[in-house]
Parts: C-alpha cells; sequence; structure tokens
C-alpha cells in the first residue's frame, strides 16, 4: 500500500536526522575530548568583553591595496599579537581593506602600543640633525617662506647627498614641530623623497629616501652583547640580520656611510615615519648582520627587535577605530537577547497553538529540534572555522525563530488546502508536501542568497548576523525534510488527526471541505495531480459540472453543486474520508 | 479562531474575495502616496540622522552607575573637553553612553578619569572607544555593492525559477518600495541610521522576497493552466491566488514579526540604544511593508506586466466570450 511505503520512508527520514545529531554530536564530543573544541559556543567581542582595533591602510592617493598585502599584513600583526602573549586574539581582513584585531579582555597599553603603532620600517640615511624646539615656539603651522626654491640645485648623486636638501626644504625643517600634526603625518611620505621627522627623544631628523625597507629584514633579536672573548659587556643590543637583497643594499649603505663625518654618518631607522633609532655606522657591513647598541634597556631591546622583525608590514595602517568593549554590558545584552528570544518563541508556540491546535504541537517540536541542530552547528563552526557568536549573531538567531516557523505554516497551510479539495488526511499530507517543499526550497533560497552575499560582503558585525541567518536557513530546510514532513505522515496515520478531530488543527469540517463543490474552479487550476487522476471518473463528473455551475452562478444563483455527488453546501455527505478509502 | 479558520476557507473557495487586482490603481496610489512620503519627508525634516559610526567621534560607556543621570555626563565632558558636542544616552538601567566629536588620546584619557569622578565608579567602568567617520562610509560602501549583486542574483533566480522576469521584475519593485518606505520611517522619525539599523534594512531584502516568493508560486501554480479552457481571466485567477495564500501571509508575517517585536520591546525598554534595538526597528517595519507590498504591489503588478500579452488578451477575451453565452442562455433557460 501506498500510505505504507509512506510510513517506511518517514521511518527512514527519521533515521537519517538521528545519524545527522550523532555525527554532530560525535564530532564535537571528540574535539572536546582530544582537540580544543567546548560544548558551548565561542562568543564574540561585544558580548565577551575585550578591544577591537581596526586598522585601513594609509595609502597615497590612487594607490590601491592588493589582497596579498593585506593577507600579508594579517599574518604579521598576528605573529606580532601571539609574541605578546595574548591568546585567542583574532587578526581578520574586513571589506578587502581593513584589518580588524580583535583582543579579549582588556590588553595593556603596551599590547595596544605594538599593535598600533608598528607597521611600516624604512631605513634612511641621515641628511640633517637637531634638538627639536620646545613647545614654547609651537606654532600651529610654522610658516614657510613660499618663494624659498624647492628644487636641488645639483641633482643628488646617492641618498646621503646634501644636494637634496632644498632651501624650502631647509626651512621647513628649522621650523618643525615634533607635536604638530605634519609630525604624525609623516608615516605618510614618498619613499623617494626626503623625510623630516623626529625620534621619541625630540631629536628632529631630515633624512635622505628610502634604502632598505623593513621587508629586508630577516630575523632581528635582542641580547646582552659580548666582547671578541665571549665576556659579557652586560650591555642591550639587538641584532638583525637581513636577507639576500638586504644584506647587498645594507653593504652599499654602509659603506657609503663609514667614509662620511657627522650626522651623515648615521642611518635612521623610521617606523611609520618615526624615528626609532637612529646608530651611526661603525664600518661596512658586508655579511648581512648588524648591531645596534646604544642605551637599551633589555624591555626596549625587545621592543625594536619585535618592532624590526614584526614590523616589516607592506603597507603602512592607521587606527581606524578602537573600541573597548565591557564584559558587563555584554553579558547584559547577552541576557536581554536570550529573554527576548524566550519570549519571542513563547509567542509563536502561543500563536501557532491558536492557530493550529494540536497540529502547533509539531510547530514547537520542529522548533525544538532547528534550535539543537542550529546550536550544535553554531558549537561545531565556532570550533572549526573559529566562528564567534556576536549579538548581532543572537539577533539572526531569533528573527530565525520566524522564518523557521514559517516553513511549517507554508506546510501546514498546503495540506489544509489539500483537505478542502476534499482529500484524505494520509494523501493530503504527500500532495501538500510535494507543493509545500517547492515553495520552501525557493523561499529559503532566496534568503540563503541575501544571508550569502551579506556575508562575503560584510563588514564587522554584518557577518555574524548574516553568517547565522543563512545557518538557519540550511537548517530550516534540513528540520522540515527530516523532521516535520516524516513527523506529519506518522501522525496522519494517528486516528486524532486522521480523523480530523476537532482540536487537531486539521478537521475537515471546520476546513470547509464540505464547500469542496464551490472550489470548482480551482480544480483545473490547481492542474491535476496523481492522486488526482486516481479518482478520474470522479474528476470527470464534476468537471462537466462546472461550466452549467459557472453559468448558474453568473445568472446570480448561489446555491453550489458539489463534485461528484449534489447537493447543497453543508449538507454534502461524501465524507472525505470515504473518497480516501475508494481512491 | 474557528472564525479566522472560516475566513480561511471562504477566501479558498472564492466565496468571499477580495478584489486586490482589479482595484489595483488605489493600491498604486496608497504605495505612491508613501513612497513619496518616506523620500520627501526626511529631506523637509532636515535629512537623516547617522549614528556615530557615519560621524565619527569618540564614545564613553560608564556602567554600574547609581544615577542615570545625563546632565552629570553632559556637565563634566563640557567642562574637561569644552566644544566637544557631547550627546547622551542611557543603555540598559546602569548604564550611560556619551558621544563626543573625535578626541585625542590626552582628552580621551581625562574625560574617562572625570566620568569615572563624577558617576563615582572605578575607571575600568568607563569603556571608551574611537570610531573614524570612514568606518561608516565603508559599510555604506559594502551595504551598497551587497545589495546590487544581490539584486542581480536574485532577478537571476527568479526569473529561472518561475520561467518569467515578469515575476522577478513585479518583486524586486515591490522589494525596492520596502526598502524606500523602511528608510523613510528612519528619516522621518529622526531614528540615528547605525550599523545595526543598516543589517535591518539588508534582511529585508531576504525576507520581503520570501513573502513574495510564497504567494508568486501559488499564482504560478493557479495561473499554470492558461489557454486552457478556463472559466477566470488572468486577473482572476491571479487575485485567487492572492485570497488563497492569504490566511498563510498573514500567520507567516504574524509569526515572523513575533520574535522581532520581542526583542525590539526588550531591545529599546531594557537595553535602550543598542544592536538588538536597531536590528529589529528596520526588520519589523520591513515585514509589515513586506506582507502589503506582496499582496497590494508585488502581485497586481505582476498582472499589469503580462495582461497586454497575445497568449494572455486571447485567454481572457475568451473567458469574457464564454460568459456571455453563459449568462445569455442561464437568462433563456
Amino acid at each position: 500500500m501506498a500510505q505504507s511505503t509512506a510510513v517506511k520512508k518517514a521511518w527512514r527520514t527519521l533515521i537519517w536526522l538521528v545519524v545527522v545529531f550523532g555525527v554532530l554530536i560525535g564530532t564535537i564530543a571528540g574535539g572536546v575530548l582530544w582537540s580544543n573544541a567546548t560544548w558551548t559556543p565561542k562568543l564574540a567581542l561585544d558580548l565577551e568583553g575585550g578591544t577591537q582595533i581596526i586598522l585601513t591602510p594609509k595609502l597615497e592617493s590612487g594607490d590601491q591595496v592588493s589582497q596579498e598585502q593585506l593577507d600579508q599584513a594579517v599574518s604579521i600583526i598576528r605573529q606580532r599579537v601571539d609574541a605578546s602573549g595574548v591568546s585567542e586574539a583574532e587578526v581578520t581582513t574586513q571589506g578587502g581593506t581593513n584589518v580588524v584585531v580583535s583582543i579579549p579582555g582588556s590588553p595593556d597599553d603596551e599590547t595596544l602600543n605594538r599593535i598600533e603603532s608598528s607597521a611600516k620600517l624604512d631605513f634612511r640615511a641621515v641628511l640633517l640633525a637637531d634638538v627639536a624646539a620646545t613647545a614654547t615656539t609651537a606654532s600651529p603651522s610654522p610658516t614657510v617662506d613660499p618663494n624659498l626654491s624647492t628644487t636641488p640645485t645639483a641633482s643628488p648623486t646617492n641618498a646621503s647627498d646634501l644636494a637634496w636638501v632644498t632651501p624650502a626644504l631647509q626651512a621647513q625643517f628649522d621650523n618643525f614641530d615634533c607635536n604638530s600634526e605634519a609630525a604624525d603625518d609623516a608615516g605618510q611620505a614618498p619613499a623617494d623623497q626626503p623625510l623630516i621627522t623626529c625620534d621619541d627623544n625630540g631629536v628632529k631628523y631630515l633624512l635622505g629616501p628610502v634604502e632598505i625597507e623593513g621587508a629586508d629584514i630577516a630575523d632581528a633579536s635582542s641580547g646582552i652583547a659580548t666582547t671578541q672573548n665571549g665576556s659579557s659587556t652586560g650591555q642591550w643590543v639587538v641584532d638583525i640580520s637581513f636577507n639576500d637583497a638586504g644584506t647587498k643594499k645594507f653593504a652599499d649603505v654602509t659603506t657609503r656611510l663609514y667614509g662620511l663625518t657627522g650626522v651623515q654618518n648615521q642611518f635612521a631607522i623610521v617606523l611609520d615615519g618615526r624615528v626609532i633609532t637612529a646608530p651611526t655606522t661603525g664600518g661596512a657591513f658586508t655579511d648581512g648582520k648588524a648591531q645596534i647598541s646604544g642605551s637599551f634597556t633589555q624591555e626596549s631591546a625587545k621592543t625594536l627587535a619585535d618592532q624590526l622583525k614584526f614590523g616589516a608590514l607592506p603597507i603602512g595602517f592607521t587606527t581606524q577605530s578602537s573600541e573597548a568593549i565591557s564584559a558587563t554590558l555584554g553579558s547584559t545584552q547577552l541576557l536581554s537577547g536570550l529573554i527576548a528570544g524566550a519570549i519571542g518563541l513563547l509567542l509563536v508556540i502561543i500563536y501557532s497553538l491558536i492557530q493550529y491546535r494540536v497540529l502547533g504541537t509539531v510547530t514547537i517540536a520542529s522548533l525544538v529540534v532547528a534550535a539543537a541542530l542550529t546550536y550544535l552547528l553554531v558549537t561545531l563552526m565556532s570550533w572549526r572555522i573559529d566562528f564567534r557568536l556576536s549579538l548581532a549573531g543572537v539577533a539572526g538567531l531569533i528573527v530565525a525563530i520566524g522564518i523557521t516557523a514559517d516553513s511549517f505554516i507554508v506546510y501546514f497551510e498546503r495540506i489544509r488546502d489539500e483537505l478542502r479539495d476534499g482529500k484524505v488526511l494520509t494523501s493530503s499530507v504527500q500532495a501538500g508536501w510535494k507543493r509545500a517543499i517547492r515553495t520552501i526550497t525557493a523561499s529559503d533560497a532566496v534568503n540563503f542568497l541575501a544571508a550569502a552575499v551579506l556575508y562575503v560582503l560584510a563588514i564587522g558585525n554584518v557577518r555574524g548576523f548574516a553568517f547565522t541567518l543563512g545557518l538557519t536557513t540550511i537548517v530550516d530546510i534540513i528540520v522540515v525534510v527530516l523532521f516535520t514532513h516524516p513527523l506529519m505522515t506518522l501522525l496522519a496515520e494517528l486516528p486524532f488527526f486522521r480523523d480530523g478531530h476537532k482540536a487537531s488543527g486539521l478537521d475537515p469540517r471546520a476546513l470547509g471541505a464540505v464547500y469542496r463543490g464551490r472550489a470548482q474552479f480551482r480544480a483545473p487550476a490547481a492542474g491535476v495531480t496523481a492522486a488526482k487522476r486516481g479518482s478520474s471518473s470522479r474528476e470527470a463528473v464534476k468537471r462537466q459540472t462546472i461550466a452549467e455551475r459557472k453559468a448558474a452562478e453568473l445568472a446570480g444563483t448561489s446555491a453550489g453543486i458539489t463534485g461528484g455527488s449534489a447537493g447543497k453546501p453543508g449538507t454534502d455527505s461524501t465524507r472525505p474520508t470515504d473518497e480516501g478509502k475508494n481512491s | 479562531m474557528a472564525s479566522f479558520s472560516k475566513f480561511g476557507n471562504d477566501l479558498y473557495s472564492g466565496k468571499r474575495s477580495i478584489d486586490f487586482v482589479g482595484r489595483r490603481r488605489l493600491w498604486y496610489a496608497i504605495s505612491a502616496v508613501l513612497v513619496l512620503i518616506a523620500l520627501v519627508g526626511p529631506w523637509l525634516r532636515g535629512g537623516y540622522e547617522f549614528g556615530i559610526e557615519f560621524r565619527g567621534g569618540s564614545e564613553f560607556t560608564v556602567s554600574q552607575v547609581s544615577s542615570l543621570d545625563q546632565t552629570i555626563a553632559t556637565d563634566t565632558v563640557n567642562e574637561v573637553a569644552p566644544g566637544s558636542n557631547p550627546r547622551v544616552s542611557t543603555l540598559g538601567q546602569d548604564s550611560v553612553r556619551v558621544q563626543t566629536d573625535e578626541l585625542d588620546k590626552t582628552q580621551t584619557a581625562s574625560v574617562q578619569d572625570a566620568l569615572a569622578t563624577a558617576y563615582d565608579v572605578p575607571v575600568d567602568d568607563v569603556t571608551t572607544s574611537f570610531i573614524g567617520a570612514t568606518w561608516g562610509a565603508d559599510i555604506t560602501t559594502q551595504a551598497i555593492r551587497g545589495l546590487v549583486i544581490f539584486l542581480v542574483l536574485v532577478a537571476i533566480f527568479m526569473a529561472i525559477y518561475f520561467r518569467t522576469w515578469k515575476m522577478a521584475a513585479a518583486a524586486l519593485i515591490a522589494l525596492l518600495h520596502d526598502l524606500i518606505i523602511t528608510a523613510g520611517v528612519y528619516g522621518l522619525t529622526g531614528l540615528e541610521i547605525t550599523p545595526a539599523a543598516v543589517i535591518g534594512l539588508l534582511t529585508i531584502l531576504g525576507y520581503s522576497l520570501y513573502d513574495t516568493v510564497v504567494v508568486f508560486d501559488k499564482i504560478r501554480e493557479n495561473t499554470s493552466n492558461l489557454g486552457e479552457r478556463g472559466t477566470q481571466t488572468f486577473g482572476e485567477m491571479v487575485n485567487l491566488a492572492i485570497n488563497q495564500t492569504l490566511v498563510r501571509s498573514i500567520n507567516t508575517s504574524i509569526v515572523a514579526a513575533l520574535p522581532v517585536a520581542s526583542i525590539l520591546i526588550i531591545g529599546s525598554f531594557v537595553l535602550g540604544a543598542s544592536t538588538l534595538r536597531d536590528i529589529s526597528l528596520a526588520l519589523l517595519i520591513g515585514i509589515i511593508v513586506g506582507t502589503y507590498s506582496t499582496i497590494f504591489v508585488a502581485a497586481p503588478l505582476y498582472v499589469q506586466f503580462r495582461e497586454k500579452e497575445a497568449k494572455i488578451v486571447k485567454h481572457d477575451a475568451r473567458v469574457t466570450a464564454d460568459r456571455k453565452r453563459a449568462a445569455q442562455s442561464s437568462v433563456s433557460a
């Protein structure tokens, strides 16, 4: 019998659902036992509390940042954050231009500075140096005589050539204030032009064009200097080694600088447009190794080594936003979100029960299964792809309650439509399902498309929202196919539903199946289904009567004639169940 | 709710029918007025209010306060950082949020200390944020790009699924209608447009079309035998489909709206200004307008797009002719 195969199939489908759950729970359990998975989803910064820093590339106008540069920057920043001992930090790109650093808890200032300050590292030759003007002479915009020449008198032959220093540049240098905005903007200076900038001790420098870039540094470390016979000098130094290209460049530069005197003997290591150190050149270094000595402490030597090692970013960054999120506020928000979700769920349940009576319990059961599946998937995702649940994500989950419940309504209404057409419940469930699943798949596809587009292009917390929305759309399909439909198939066999108990929500009388004949124009309009073809003789009679009835109706008589057996509405003796047994 | 299910039965059978398609000029007029208000209203009011993510600036959140007095914050900020335009709002039951123009690091630190002293809380309970003005602009650019890509993809999807681009066109016009009206509510009420509100607006994309697909699927089903011997004009078939899915549309919209409304109420009364409130408000308006537009805009537009097709003109003419003949025969009978 057709029904029994449907029932068998329903049981088989339910077993698949159990398998899906088994696999998910098994995977997570395995992850908990042998890896770093947890039974609860990881929370994003806005719920857990922490600091989120968004870095945006400093670009000269018209420049574009490539994905490769961005990926490189992300891995360098990640190394740098990890080196500072912060665990669980998250470094991601955003919208194709920005880098987002999320750090749980509240990191100390040093860590923040390390992330924010370290960016673009250059080696430049020193042309001029001077102790900067003190704050007494600070004027917001130093006035430089615009008539001074800006073109070098002679074309500079190398980066140390004083011909770089034009009268205009000299005047600018003389008036330069280390606290001015110009000093903050130094990081964006073109690489092939001289740069005026300061160091943290208030010394201002006029530097030649960039000679070696940070990317040429292979490694840097800090340590205590030793003399030739191996005894410790007690002085902290920073050792640098260059890669092949860097070795050659460094050899050229040091050879040239060694022959020069005064400040021109110095080269400056410039980080983000600020001089971090400007050591003198004690010889020509051709082996690609150099040691920077000075008045380092253990701390400052390590910081410089880290900056040199991890500071070799392909592009400079500026902090676009830096947001500290309080954990208390986060937990309040999470709690409120969960309360809102619970209330929303309760309202949906109450409404389903009012609208669909006992059938509403199918909605509740399906929502429970959907919730469990979503929870497991979110937990799995937070382990496998490091997904973190944010407040926007929670909102996405709550919104999903309604959208998931919508699929059940579409399905139930389709079953009711079939009942109204006079079918028996078991075949109504199957026929209604065929139509409902089409509609549900199509509308879920649209929803999923929206979520996917949002996710791919998303910025910030839009992404968390899009992720949960997309995930729940998939869960919706899984639950409807693997749970709601088989459950309906099985329930349709129960006398309570089959005989259309008043409280079942599927009472054919309440659904107006008695009006069956009045749905006259629907029979052809709905297309002929397989089930209908089965009762073709009845169908034939029904069709013949349509034109006549239509005529009667147009003439103003409202009395309907039911299909098959004649009778007035409300007195139809053909019970849908009877018809079902015939077919 | 027997009466509601009776209502559904009557709509299904056609006993009771609301003329959505026939009176379309009225619905168009209503929608046109709404869209016009949504477009012109905000402009008359003085433009949209943008959140700090779009303006740029510094933000301080003081949590665990014993007094929610906002003047304390205003006075403190004006004293420490004059001319920084503080905007104060409460968050939840024990937090105060202060947004100011962009402050530098030292100013931020001194405002943070001053706020902690003024509200008598530890400095750790005052969190600070700095938001660059380009952050919001980035979101907007991404949102618009996302919108365009989504519209193209969904138009292709619907054209393939329904096998007619006219359904896709009608659905997209209705979607645009929903977006404009929802955005208009923000402009008219002066609610701040935050990234969360933009998320909500983008989600309407999915929801509004979800609703339209459900109804259009039924329309497609009812009109699939077009050209065969039928007793209804094309417009009547579509109208019956809308009526038959009306109960479904109402139920799905209510069920979708309930959790959203619950977030909105909890969000605004308990949390004050928050991500949850901003997302849910845009969504709630979108769900309501989306349901309206599917029934009153999308479906009638679809009829309008198609009724000039030769096949449909022919079909409708035959149905009308059949009816005349039937009427005459019944009169003569």
